[in-house]
């Protein structure tokens, strides 16, 4: 049976899936954790507690005020120490709650039981309310506040729940694991997301490199109506939102505009289960699956990591100490992902995984002559031309830019992977991107 | 004569008088009229077209002068590659007394060399700065210093700029340099400065722009600025050219006399000046390094 | 810090497939092997001896302008300037004399390649113009062909020449009648004269499956460009069988073979989309029909690349992939 993807551009890094078999567990809480601020996309949330202040795990400790913005909640209970900056994977400090821990005591309206909850009588406004005030936001990589998704404007409406268990990436599996041991939950979760979005239709799309899961999702189904498991080739980046629709409708969303504009919300796999909990245990996103792994590593693991954890504690919790060889950091996947510059960071919201890179996998070789070959047109999933853009942006050509849809570029990194000369096309791209997104700013400023 | 050549002669004469009359017509219908003193600016103008005046080219630059002279008032337009002598001679041509102007100078505020800041991270990626500066803080930690893969020097289009291969840090020459102020647009952590170039070339400034704490600060750099205030208070109180503001000191330039007295007191050598700054007596450096050390203590 | 290294920090992403340029001029160097051993075995060592020669020059010609008179880095190890002498070895008779080769070199590296900046920016294919000056220079050497299968040890050829079957078809001026062509097995195994590397149409085509399975290339060239040239003299042949050679014979004689699956494949002077490949390829073979039947020269292959290569710009222009989201296909709202 041939499988459902998209149908242009892709390739494919070897998966690496190396702690697909780890099964998830918990990283013993430290000493002191510190809570960024800004864990999604948007404005950082406003700091509402106070130097000497007693949190318990979930306490709302900074308040999302503008449209686009979240809540933010203690992961720990114990006492605030102070506010200071962070250094996160951005490569710059923000500034974090720094919270001394002291036991383990949650706020008493959390439902701690672990027995299902199927059930959910609340209105979809409500929901949306919920998802709100718990400060759940996308766990795919994106933290882009979820309320605000289902804030549909008036006008336009959606058929579709698109769920995102697909984890494109090489080396992640923390949804991977999610969907083995936590599927019931994940699938009341979409349950809840469907009557949000006021949709009857959900297609949970699984990349076919995780044939377990699929069956176990699949088989879970019989309980469930309108819930639909597809798998999907594998093909990077399947998992982007406008290559996933146009793998599971066929629908291209076009230049410029959102899922809602054909009639979807996508949500990844994981979010659906902070949802789950959101929804019905009242607890906010306080902790996430994050996978520790590494070619290098004696043991990779895939860690429930609550926020604000410094990095570095996941590999004292394995026994292990980073391999002497290691040259890289990364906080996401390899494709993707952000190189940080010590395992001194708190994870966040957003954090997916940890990798450790020996030298000779994070050399760069040196760029040489483009020759032409036109594979980076091949692989691009935006049907952009990447040699020139590249030229473009080195030239500073930003209106030629702009208008070969420059601000297209979904970023996946196709390109510069398949680059036979090593050329950092993606590096020039992105400069030629911002550049134009803010001179388009400015313009409509004036 | 050959009929050949009679009719060549006729036919080439007809074409020749007729593109004549075309072209006649057409420069008199299309004729724009421009004020004649547009050129005479224009061919003051040194004609480099730097764009420093912040007006397209030099005949932009005309065509501003002419306009502002209409106005009554051309003080303030400055050309900085031609000084005051090309903006006197304008002035004359346009029949206003001699302009007075500041000239200024690019300076780099950021000592981060390899020596002071060294290098912790290898950075590889496109060798601009404006790229490396949305990857990461910098090689050596500093999220405000310099960079040093000179996107300075690529914008100076009079050669004033050149990376110093020991330091790491772009160097301005001062014989070039003609304060167009591409510099300061190039570099994204807007480490340059134009600062006036001072009476007999003598200038002070603070070297540094990190606005993080004092402690956290010479983590990274050992001529950090630590605001500890000394440079401050020991400006004279007539003049408090001196504020401290989001951890990081600054000289107002309208106001510093550049005597020179803060660059010796700077407990981390922030401060730099192009002259021999005067010694500090021995009593009053001690009372500076027990004041800072005992600051340093309390902030910790 | 990790124990030995300062950590590396670089933007996204963080992997590479394993692809370069240069496992790239080494896989095509390969597939040329099975056209060198094809044509040592037709003419001797002589046919060795100019393959290494042109290498020689090439890549001697290449080092020199980079290092000593551009004064910048010498890129000679990414062996495109190898693959380019063994092609213009493949394009030349294996009697030409070495000075006539060097001249060719310098007008193929010299000329064609580093005046424009050196790899990936040129825009005319380098052998090619290397054997098409060669052959404006010296049209007396470039088309002495030494007899097949003599003198086979020896580093020289001696005087005997024969044709080509393309020689044989111009000569014979639409009167197909008078001479007596190369069967089409000859011309599959080399049994004839020509160019050193153009003459087994069996060991191009292997040497082409070896590109396809590694990837080096995708079939829409070569296919294309023989396909089209087959249909058009194809036409031609079915309307007058008497004028006209059949199109299998213009397949696997002359330059055809060696120019659909290595020449116009060049990475560099080819254009980047499938689209844009198709059209340079059928109008290419079209091109290439068109100078054989019609031109004043025997063989076309050389000049449709080149022609088709100065159209590649406008090509790729024209030709780019369709933007993801540009049709709309969900009306739903």
């Amino acid at each position: 049976m041939k499988l459902k993807t998209f149908s242009m551009g892709g390739v494919h890094p070897p998966e690496n899936k190396l702690s697909a078999r780890e099964p998830i567990q918990a990283l013993p809480l430290p000493k002191e954790v510190a809570i960024p601020l800004s864990q999604h996309l948007g404005a950082p949330a406003k700091v509402v507690v106070n130097k000497g202040d007693a949190v318990k795990v979930g306490t709302l400790i900074a308040k999302g005020e503008s449209f686009i913005s979240a809540n933010i909640h203690s992961s720990v209970s114990g006492t605030v120490q102070k506010m200071d900056e962070v250094m996160d994977a951005s490569g710059y400090k923000k500034m974090a709650v720094i919270i001394s821990v002291e036991g383990d005591v949650w706020e008493e309206s959390i439902d701690r039981s672990p027995d299902l909850k199927r059930e959910c009588k609340l209105e979809p406004q409500q929901i949306v309310e919920k998802m709100k005030e718990m400060g759940i936001v996308g766990l795919g990589g994106a933290t882009f506040p979820t309320h605000v998704k289902y804030m549909m404007p008036p006008g336009k409406t959606a058929d579709t729940l698109v769920i995102n268990a697909v984890e494109c990436e090489p080396f992640l599996t923390a949804d991977h694991r999610l969907m083995l041991e936590r599927t019931q939950e994940i699938l009341v979760g979409v349950e809840i997301m469907m009557k949000a979005a006021k949709v009857d239709r959900a297609l949970i799309g699984i990349e076919a490199n995780k044939p377990d899961a699929i069956e176990v999702m699949s088989r879970a189904l019989t309980d469930f109506q309108g819930i639909e498991v597809i798998p999907l080739k594998v093909q990077y980046p399947q998992g982007a939102e406008k290559q996933l629709i146009k793998a599971l409708l066929n629908r291209e969303i076009p230049s410029g505009k959102l899922p809602l504009d054909v009639g979807c919300v996508v949500n990844n796999v994981g979010t659906a289960f902070a949802i789950y909990e959101a929804v019905q245990k009242n607890k906010p996103l306080i902790e996430r699956v994050v996978t520790l792994t590494g070619k290098n590593l004696a043991k990779t693991a895939n860690f429930l990591a609550r926020t604000g954890v410094m990095a570095n504690t996941m590999l004292t919790a394995l026994g292990i100490d980073m391999p002497a060889d290691t040259a890289k950091l990364i906080s996401g996947g390899p494709m993707m992902g952000k190189a940080i510059s010590s395992l001194t960071i708190p994870v966040t919201k957003g954090t997916s995984g940890i990798i450790l890179m020996d030298a000779k996998e994070a050399r760069r070789h040196k760029a040489q002559s483009c020759i032409r070959c036109g594979r980076c047109i091949t692989v691009c999933p935006m049907g952009l031309s990447p040699y020139f853009l590249k030229i473009l942006a080195d030239k500073d050509q930003f209106e030629v830019c702009e208008s070969e849809r420059i601000t297209d570029c979904i970023e996946c990194g196709s390109c510069a992977y398949t680059c036979l000369a090593t050329l950092p096309l993606l590096d020039h791209i992105r400069y030629g991107k911002t550049t134009v997104m803010r001179l388009a700013r400015e313009r409509s400023q004036k | 004569m050959s009929s050949v050549i009679i009719y060549s002669v006729v036919t080439m004469s007809v074409i020749a008088a007729f593109a004549a009359m075309i072209l006649f017509f057409v420069a008199k219908k299309f004729r724009v009229d421009e004020d004649p003193r547009i050129d005479e600016v224009a061919a003051l103008l040194p004609g480099a077209n730097c764009g420093g005046c912040g007006y397209p080219g030099c005949r932009g630059m005309a065509e501003a002068l002419v306009a502002a002279a209409d106005q009554g008032d051309i003080s303030s337009l400055l050309c900085p590659p031609g000084g005051l002598d090309t903006m006197s001679a304008i002035a004359g041509v346009l029949g206003f007394a001699a302009v007075t102007q500041e000239s200024t100078i690019a300076v780099l505020r950021c000592q981060g060399s390899c020596e002071h800041a060294p290098s912790k991270l290898t950075y590889q990626g496109p060798q601009k700065c404006a790229v490396a500066h949305v990857v990461f803080a910098g090689e050596n930690g500093c999220a405000y210093g310099c960079l040093g893969l000179g996107d300075c020097v690529s914008a100076c289009k009079f050669d004033a700029l050149s990376i110093d291969e020991k330091t790491g840090l772009p160097v301005v020459d001062p014989e070039k340099c003609v304060s167009c102020g591409a510099c300061v647009k190039a570099c994204p952590r807007h480490i340059f400065e134009m600062r006036p170039k001072g009476r007999k070339d003598r200038r002070v400034w603070i070297s540094c722009m990190n606005k993080e704490r004092g402690a956290v600060a010479k983590k990274n750099c050992a001529v950090a600025c630590i605001a500890c205030g000394k440079c401050a208070k020991t400006c004279p109180e007539k003049i408090q050219a001196i504020t401290i503001e989001n951890n990081l000191a600054y000289i107002d330039t309208k106001k510093c006399i550049a005597c020179g007295m803060c660059v010796p007191v700077c407990p981390t050598g922030a401060i730099l000046a192009t002259f021999e700054p005067p010694k500090p007596k021995a009593k009053e450096v001690a009372a500076v390094q027990a004041e800072t050390a005992d600051n340093a203590a309390v902030k910790g | 810090m990790s124990a030995n290294h300062k950590l590396i920090v670089s933007l996204s992403p963080h992997e590479k497939g394993q692809d370069s340029t240069q496992k790239i001029m080494w896989t095509v160097a390969i597939a040329l092997l099975p056209a060198l051993l094809a044509g040592t075995w037709v003419f001797g060592l002589a046919a060795l001896k100019v393959t290494l020669l042109a290498v020689i020059f090439c890549v001697g010609l290449e080092y020199f302008v980079q290092r000593f008179m551009l004064k910048t880095e010498v890129t000679v190890s990414d062996g495109s300037a190898a693959v380019t002498g063994i092609l213009l070895a493949f394009n030349v008779p294996a009697g030409i004399p070495w000075w006539q080769l060097l001249v060719g070199s310098i007008a193929a590296i010299g000329i064609a390649k580093m005046t424009f900046g050196g790899l990936g920016k040129n825009p005319l294919n380098p052998a090619l113009i290397g054997r098409v000056f060669m052959l404006a220079s010296f049209p007396v050497h470039m088309t002495t062909w030494p007899v097949p299968m003599q003198n086979l040890l020896s580093l020289g050829v001696d005087g005997k020449t024969s044709a080509t079957a393309l020689g044989m078809l111009k000569e014979a001026k639409g009167a197909l009648s008078t001479i007596s062509l190369p069967n089409h097995m000859d011309l599959l195994l080399g049994k004839i004269g020509g160019c050193i590397g153009e003459i087994s149409a069996i060991a191009i085509l292997i040497g082409g499956i070896i590109l396809l399975l590694r990837k080096v290339i995708t079939w829409h060239i070569p296919v294309f460009y023989l396909s089209s040239l087959f249909a058009f003299t194809g036409v031609l042949w079915v309307m007058n069988p008497g004028k006209y050679a059949d199109p299998l014979f213009h397949l696997l004689a002359g330059g055809a073979m060696l120019g659909a699956w290595f020449m116009a494949t060049d990475m560099v002077t080819s254009p980047m989309t499938v689209k844009g490949q198709i059209v340079f390829a059928v109008l290419g073979g079209v091109l290439c029909g068109a100078i054989r039947l019609f031109g004043a020269y025997p063989e076309g292959c050389s000049y449709s690349i080149l022609i088709m290569n100065a159209f590649v710009p406008l090509i790729d222009k024209m030709m780019k992939p369709k933007a993801f989201g540009k049709e709309v296909n969900y009306g739903g709202q």
